[in-house]
């Protein structure tokens, strides 16, 4: 099983960043193999719909599951009709958050927030 | 003759001065071109509204016909496509209605349909015609409906026409502003005051558009406003006092040269003097 | 750190007036002005060095090389902006301009490319010690709200070890207003006793909620309209928003204002006024 999660530098032991759609980058993580691979968010630069293109690239990458502290609509929307689900994360360490989703603490993420509309939030 | 009436930021007077100009005038036309935020209608309460809504065009798939090549999703600019699943997934909001990604599909999969932004819509107030323009929340342009107004008032050539332009002078300002013949600038006569309209006055500049300043709120004493236009050489056109009469007149969104006499005045001679201005500044460019 | 954001929904509130003399009751380290279409704040604070700049891209612009140019008009005909005109070569409006890029994938001769364009320009002030963030939206340029959200990442990451800022946030109630309240602890909204000013605060109050930000409402120039005060007080009882006080209009704030001074750097009605409700607020915000 693969997840993703955004994050503020290429390493396991960067912090979770506090926007899913502007993230740096992603990171990839094989639960089984416990592969890491950290994707560029291309997304991060956009003037708008960053949300989307952030999606689009986590849904191409094949993973089961989202940790995000927070996400917008219509990230939610393409993560949906990828059947992608979104969990929440505690708190700002990568690892931490990695181990509490594989021994099943965390819960799903459900106020999804209005998005901002093509203004970067953070 | 076409009047814009606009200042750089919001609470200077600009609807003060658009609404009692076309009030004034009598037979004219007002058109509120501050889609996000439309104040005039709160005053005129206009009678008979026949609404018209504004659209534009968002792409659609078909989904037989779509090989999930993704030519349409890498091209778009505003991400507003997402390929899922083998589904196109379009997102309205943030789609600009450029129209590239029709275009560019090798299949012809995708076609436009029609999407609602706002509305626009006419009413009359005794003898003046209100033109109004909403843009509904979450819309990300305001162009399209601003072109609808200024071309409805287009068809009234033989009224003066007063337009209410949203704040600032980001695009759709620059939109309102694009037929007009004459542009007064309403600025509060504070350092804040002074430093916004340096951004109009800059912007009607660029645009050639003869222009003049009514200075809003004007209390006794020093009125760095005044200076600024003296330096530039900047007609200074009226100077409306403070006045808590007619501040609460505004806040009750009391039309002031309707509620009272002496309102009258002030909105009658700043008339006078704007329709001086226009036919001086089109004699010059004729 | 702490985020105190002041917002007012209508333009002419008061906003940028009590937000300096927040600025100055709490001497405050950091501070920011996400009016960035029409910025302010730095008139009153008083920079003695000049500040950091740096450019702010926003939209890609288009534009045509006429050597290139064979004149087929296939740019000007697949434009939905009529931002492509001909006046002896063909020229890119780079107002009307948004950036899609049809122009540039229709061209047969390749004579059309996107350039990055300079939407803005950010200011970083950091005198005596204090961190001030600003920017100014450059004219007919339309991507605000995320120059509001770099003016506050700049002010962030230059702030080490500041316990308060203070930030001005933007007017209206759309997308810019959303991006300043992001991410703060707490937000004052100032209101305007007239009816457009209720229906604005009201708006943004909704908008505070969804992202479950604390939210205080003070009047400003409150004898202006006696009634629509009493209005908004009982809104907020009504709806359990903690009214944080009213200001009355004051001749002598334009004074000190004109002067480049804060209402509490001189002695004044609205002064004493707006002391009392920084009391309040700075109560709320540490409960």
């Amino acid at each position: 099983m693969k997840i993703a999660i955004p994050v503020d530098d290429r390493s396991l032991k960067s912090n979770v960043c506090v926007s899913f759609g502007r993230a740096p980058y992603f990171l990839i993580y094989d639960i089984g193999t416990k592969e890491s691979i950290f994707l560029d968010n291309g997304a991060a630069a956009s003037t708008g719909g960053a949300g989307i293109k952030a999606a689009q690239t986590i849904a191409d990458s094949k993973v089961n599951a989202l940790l995000a502290p927070r996400c917008g609509e219509n990230a939610a929307g393409v993560l949906g009709a990828a059947d992608i689900k979104i969990y929440k994360t505690i708190n700002t360490s990568v690892k931490e958050n990695i181990a509490d989703f594989i021994a099943g603490k965390l819960s799903l993420l459900d106020e999804i927030h209005a998005g901002f509309h093509g203004h970067g939030g953070n | 003759m076409k009047i814009a009436v606009l200042s750089g930021k919001g609470g200077t007077g600009k609807t003060l001065v658009s609404v009692n100009l076309a009030a004034e005038a009598k037979k004219s036309i007002y058109i509120d071109c501050d889609v996000e935020e439309p104040n005039g209608y709160l005053f005129f309460k206009p009678e008979d509204i026949q609404e018209e809504k504004i659209t534009v065009k968002i792409p659609k798939v078909d989904d037989k016909l779509c090989t999930g090549c993704r030519k349409c999703a890498d091209f778009c600019k505003f991400n507003a496509l997402a390929y899922i699943k083998e589904k196109l997934l379009v997102f309205e909001e943030v789609c600009h209605s450029c129209g590239g990604c029709i275009t560019l599909c090798p299949e012809k999969a995708l076609t436009e349909k029609e999407k609602v932004i706002g509305k626009v819509q006419k009413g009359t107030s005794d003898q003046v015609i209100v033109y109004t323009g909403i843009l509904n929340t979450g819309e990300a342009s305001g162009i399209p409906i601003i072109k609808k107004l200024l071309a409805e008032g287009k068809l009234e050539s033989d009224k003066p026409i007063f337009i209410d332009c949203p704040p600032g002078s980001a695009c759709i300002v620059m939109e309102s502003i694009k037929d007009a013949d004459y542009c007064i600038l309403v600025a509060e006569p504070t350092l804040f005051g002074v430093h916004n309209l340096n951004m109009v006055y800059e912007l009607v500049k660029l645009f050639n558009k003869p222009f003049g300043v009514v200075l809003n709120k004007c209390l006794n004493g020093e009125n760095p406003a005044e200076k600024f236009c003296s330096e530039k050489g900047i007609k200074i056109l009226n100077r409306i006092p403070f006045d808590h009469m007619l501040g609460m007149l505004n806040a009750n969104a009391e039309i002031a040269v309707r509620a009272n006499e002496k309102y009258r005045g002030i909105f009658s001679s700043l008339l006078e003097t704007v329709t001086k201005e226009v036919q001086r500044a089109t004699t010059i460019n004729s | 750190m702490q985020q105190l954001l002041i917002l007012s929904g209508k333009g002419g509130t008061g906003k940028t007036t009590i937000a300096s003399a927040f600025i100055k009751l709490s001497n405050a380290q950091a501070y920011a002005d996400c009016d960035v279409d029409a910025p302010n704040l730095h008139l009153i604070t008083g920079q003695s060095f000049e500040p950091r700049k740096t450019d702010y891209y926003g939209l890609p612009k288009a534009g045509i090389s006429a050597q290139l140019c064979i004149g087929c008009d296939q740019c000007r005909q697949n434009c939905r902006f009529d931002a492509i005109s001909l006046d002896q070569v063909y020229k890119v409006d780079p107002f009307a301009c948004e950036g899609c890029g049809v122009c540039e994938a229709v061209c047969p001769v390749d004579a059309i490319s996107l350039k990055p364009a300079v939407a803005g320009e950010l200011m970083l002030y950091a005198n005596g010690g204090k961190i001030f963030s600003t920017a100014q939206l450059k004219m007919g340029c339309g991507t605000s709200g995320m120059l509001v959200t770099e003016v506050k990442k700049q002010m962030k990451s230059a702030a080490n070890n500041v316990h308060l800022a203070i930030i001005d946030g933007s007017p209206g109630i759309g997308c810019p207003v959303i991006a300043s309240l992001s991410g703060v602890d707490m937000v004052l909204i100032v209101a305007e006793p007239s009816i457009s000013g209720i229906s604005d605060m009201e708006r943004i109050i909704k908008t505070a909620a969804k992202f479950g930000t604390k939210t205080a409402i003070c009047i400003n120039k409150f004898d202006t309209s006696p009634a629509n005060t009493e209005k908004i007080e009982l809104f907020c009882k009504s709806q359990g928003l903690p009214f944080a006080g009213k200001i009355p209009f004051d001749s002598d704030a334009v004074k000190a204002i004109n002067n480049g001074l804060t209402i509490v750097d001189i002695e004044c009605k609205s002064g004493a006024a707006v002391k009392g409700v920084y009391d309040k607020v700075m109560g709320l915000l540490n409960k």
